[in-house]
C-alpha cells in the first residue's frame, strides 16, 4: 500500500538551532499514526511542516504521491489537510455554526448571495448539525450557541467534527486530550476512532503514552530533530517508546546518531 | 466504546452525561444567558426606562412625536460616527481619530465648491467635491488601519497620533476660515440635502435621520449576515484563532479601519446639512468621545468582539434622550454629563459580568 502523506529529508533552521534534521515521515491510508517525542524534539515544527504553518528550508513533502508545497495552512487546507490545534483555533463568542464555517463561509445562491454577499445560515447549520450527529455529539443542543458556554471536551469535538467535517485526506490532531478530564478525553478517544472508522488518517500529537499507546496504529518517534524509529504498540511497552524517545534506549537496528 | 483504561474503571459509577446542560438555572443565571444571546437588550432596556421616566415627569410635551422625532435629528451625526467607532470596537480597537477625520472631510467638501476667486482656484462641481471628502476620510482610515494591522501598534496610540495630525493638517490647510450656508448654497444644494425634512404628521424627519438608520440596517446586516461581517467578530474576539482558521486578519482590519474612514465621510456629509455652515473649528470637538461613549453604553465589548450594532443606536438614543428630557425638566446641563458617566461605568460593569457566563 502507497503512504497517502511522505516526507522526505525536511530540514528546518531557525538561526543555529536546527529544529527538523533531515527528517523523514510517512502517513499510511486509514491508519492512526501517533508522533511522540521529548520536549524540543522538533515534533511540532514537523506538524507545521506538513500543515502548512512551516515552509522547510530542504526536503520534499508529498500527498498522495504528488509533491506539494504549502505557504499557508490556508492552502494545506484546501489540499483536504485539516489540524486541530491545541488553542482549539475557534472563536468563543461566535457560535458553533460559525466556528465550522469559519474562513470558508457558504453563500446563498442568486442575487443575495454574489451581489449582497449574504450567508446560507440555514445551509450552515444543517451541515454542522449532521456533521456533530455523524459524531454522536448531539448533547450539544443549540447550533447558534456560543462556543464559550461548551465544556472543555465539547469544545474539543466541535473542533475534532470541524476538521473531520472537511479534512478529506488527513486530519492532523495536536494534544487532543491535554486539556481534558478522564471522562471527556474518553469522549475524545472514540471521536478520535469514529473519524478513523469513516476512512480518515489521523496525526496525533500527544505526550499522553496510555492515550498514545491505547489508539495508535503505529507510532513514529522523534529524537533530536528526526525520526528514530517507527513502532507498533502491540511490540513494544510504554516504557521502551519513553526510552527510545528520551535517548535512554535505542531501538535495535538503528544507530544512535547523536 | 474504546477499551477503557483500568483507572478509568472508577469512573463508571460516576455521572455518564458527559455533555449534558444543567437544566435548572437561577433567575440571575437565566438573565445573564438571555443578556449573553442578546447584549442589545441592555440598552433597549435603559432606551425604554429612560422614555418611560421622562415621559411621567417632564410631560407630553416630552413625549409627542415632534420631540422625539428632534432628539433622532440632534444624534443622527454622533449616530453615524458611533457606526463606525462600533467597526473598530468590535476588533477590540479603538478609534480616537473618527470624529477629526469627519471634520477634515466636512472642510474638504465645503472648501472644494466654493473659490476665494483668486485665479487658479476654481469651484468644483458638487459631486467631485463630496467624492473627494470621502476619498480623503478612507484615506486616513486606510492609514490607521495599516499602522494597527501591518505595523501591529497599538491602535489607541495609532489613532491618538493621527488624531492630532489630521487635527493640525485640518487647520492650516483651512487657515480656520468659517464658510457661511449662504456662500455654500449659492453654490450647490446637494451639499445640504441631509439637513432637508419631510413630515408625517407631527413627527419632523430629516434625511440625515434617514441615512443614519439606513446605515445601522446595513451594518446590521454586514455583521450578521456575511463572512466579512463574522470575520470581524472572529477577529475581535481572539486574532490568533481567527488566523489559524484562515481569516487573514490584517485585511479585516484594514477594511474595518477603512470602512470607519467612509462612514465618517457620511457623518461629515450629514453634518453640514445639520449645521449649514462649515467651521473648521469645529475640529477640537470631542466627537471621537461622544462616538465611543454611545458604542459603549449600547453594549460593544471593548475588548472585542461583543455586542450588537442595534444596541449602539439605542446607546446614542439613550444619551440624546437624557440631554432632551433633563433639559425640559430645567435640570442643570452638567446632571446629562455626570448621568453619561454612570451610563458608561455601569455598561462596562454589565458587559464584564456577561462575559462570565458560562455553561
Amino acid at each position: 500500500m502507497e503512504p497517502i502523506l511522505t516526507a522526505r529529508g525536511l530540514v528546518k533552521r531557525y538561526g543555529k538551532v536546527t529544529a527538523l534534521d533531515n527528517c523523514d515521515f510517512e502517513l499510511m491510508p486509514g491508519e492512526i499514526l501517533a508522533v511522540i517525542g521529548d520536549n524540543g524534539a522538533g515534533k511540532s515544527t514537523l506538524i507545521k511542516a506538513i500543515s502548512g504553518a512551516v515552509i522547510p528550508d530542504e526536503g520534499e513533502i508529498r500527498l498522495e504521491g504528488k509533491p506539494i508545497q504549502f505557504r499557508t495552512p490556508i492552502e494545506a487546507r484546501n489540499a483536504g489537510i485539516e489540524t486541530v490545534y491545541q488553542t482549539l483555533a475557534m472563536s468563543p463568542a461566535l457560535s458553533i455554526a460559525d466556528n465550522m464555517f469559519m474562513g470558508r463561509e457558504v453563500r446563498k445562491p442568486g442575487i443575495m448571495g454574489s451581489v449582497f454577499r449574504q450567508l446560507d445560515r440555514p445551509k450552515m447549520q444543517a451541515f454542522a448539525r449532521e456533521k456533530l450527529n455523524e459524531l454522536g455529539l448531539m448533547t450539544i443542543q443549540n447550533i447558534n450557541q456560543a462556543v464559550e458556554t461548551l465544556s472543555g471536551g465539547q469544545r474539543q469535538g466541535v473542533a475534532v467534527a470541524r476538521a473531520a467535517a472537511f479534512g478529506s485526506k488527513v486530519v492532523i490532531l495536536d494534544e487532543p486530550t491535554a486539556a481534558l478530564g478522564v471522562k471527556e478525553s474518553r469522549r475524545v478517544l472514540e471521536l478520535i476512532r469514529d473519524v478513523k472508522n469513516r476512512g480518515i488518517p489521523i496525526i496525533l500529537i500527544s505526550h499522553n503514552m496510555p492515550h498514545v499507546f491505547e489508539i495508535a496504529d503505529r507510532i513514529h518517534i522523534h529524537r533530536l530533530g528526526r525520526r528514530l524509529c517507527v513502532i507498533k504498540p502491540s511490540d513494544y511497552s510504554m516504557s521502551d517508546a519513553v526510552a527510545f524517545m528520551t535517548g535512554a534506549k535505542v531501538p535495535e537496528g538503528v544507530a544512535e546518531v547523536a | 466504546m474504546t477499551q477503557a483504561q483500568e483507572f478509568e474503571s472508577a469512573t463508571k459509577d460516576a455521572d455518564q452525561n458527559v455533555a449534558q446542560f444543567e437544566e435548572r438555572r437561577s433567575p440571575l443565571a437565566r438573565l445573564q444567558h438571555l443578556l449573553h444571546g442578546n447584549p442589545a437588550l441592555v440598552p433597549l432596556i435603559v432606551l425604554i426606562g429612560l422614555i418611560a421616566f421622562f415621559g411621567i415627569f417632564a410631560g407630553d410635551r416630552f413625549f409627542s412625536a415632534y420631540t422625539l422625532t428632534l432628539v433622532m435629528q440632534q444624534v443622527a451625526v454622533v449616530g453615524i460616527l458611533a457606526a463606525a467607532q462600533t467597526l473598530v470596537v468590535l476588533t477590540a480597537g479603538i478609534d480616537l481619530a473618527i470624529g477629526v477625520i469627519m471634520v477634515f472631510s466636512f472642510v474638504i467638501m465645503g472648501n472644494l465648491v466654493l473659490t476665494d476667486g483668486s485665479p487658479g482656484d476654481f469651484a468644483m462641481p458638487a459631486v467631485l467635491a463630496l467624492l473627494a471628502g470621502f476619498v480623503v476620510a478612507a484615506f486616513w482610515g486606510f492609514v490607521n488601519g495599516n499602522l494597527v494591522a501591518r505595523l501591529k501598534l497599538p491602535p489607541f496610540i495609532v489613532t491618538l497620533g493621527t488624531w492630532n495630525i489630521i487635527m493640525a493638517i485640518c487647520l492650516i490647510y483651512s487657515e480656520n476660515a468659517t464658510m457661511r450656508e449662504a456662500d455654500l448654497t449659492a453654490q450647490t444644494q446637494l451639499l445640504h440635502v441631509f439637513g432637508q425634512n419631510f413630515r408625517v404628521g407631527p413627527a419632523v424627519v430629516t434625511y440625515g435621520v434617514v441615512a443614519m438608520i439606513a446605515l445601522y440596517i446595513a451594518l446590521w446586516f454586514m455583521l450578521n449576515h456575511t463572512a466579512f461581517g463574522r470575520h470581524i467578530y472572529a477577529v475581535g474576539d481572539d486574532p490568533d484563532a481567527a488566523e489559524l482558521a484562515g481569516i487573514s486578519t490584517s485585511k479585516v482590519l484594514i477594511g474595518v479601519y477603512t470602512l470607519a474612514g467612509v462612514i465618517a465621510g457620511l457623518a461629515a456629509w450629514v453634518s453640514i446639512g445639520r449645521n449649514g455652515s462649515i467651521s473648521p473649528s469645529t475640529v477640537v470637538t470631542d466627537f471621537n468621545l461622544q462616538a465611543i461613549t454611545a458604542t459603549v453604553i449600547g453594549g460593544i465589548s471593548l475588548f472585542g468582539g461583543r455586542g450588537s450594532i442595534l444596541g449602539v443606536l439605542f446607546g446614542t438614543l439613550i444619551v440624546g434622550i437624557m440631554s432632551m428630557g433633563l433639559n425640559m425638566m430645567n435640570a442643570d446641563p452638567q446632571w446629562k454629563v455626570l448621568l453619561t458617566g454612570v451610563l458608561i461605568i455601569a455598561a462596562v460593569a454589565v458587559d464584564q459580568w456577561i462575559r462570565k457566563v458560562s455553561a
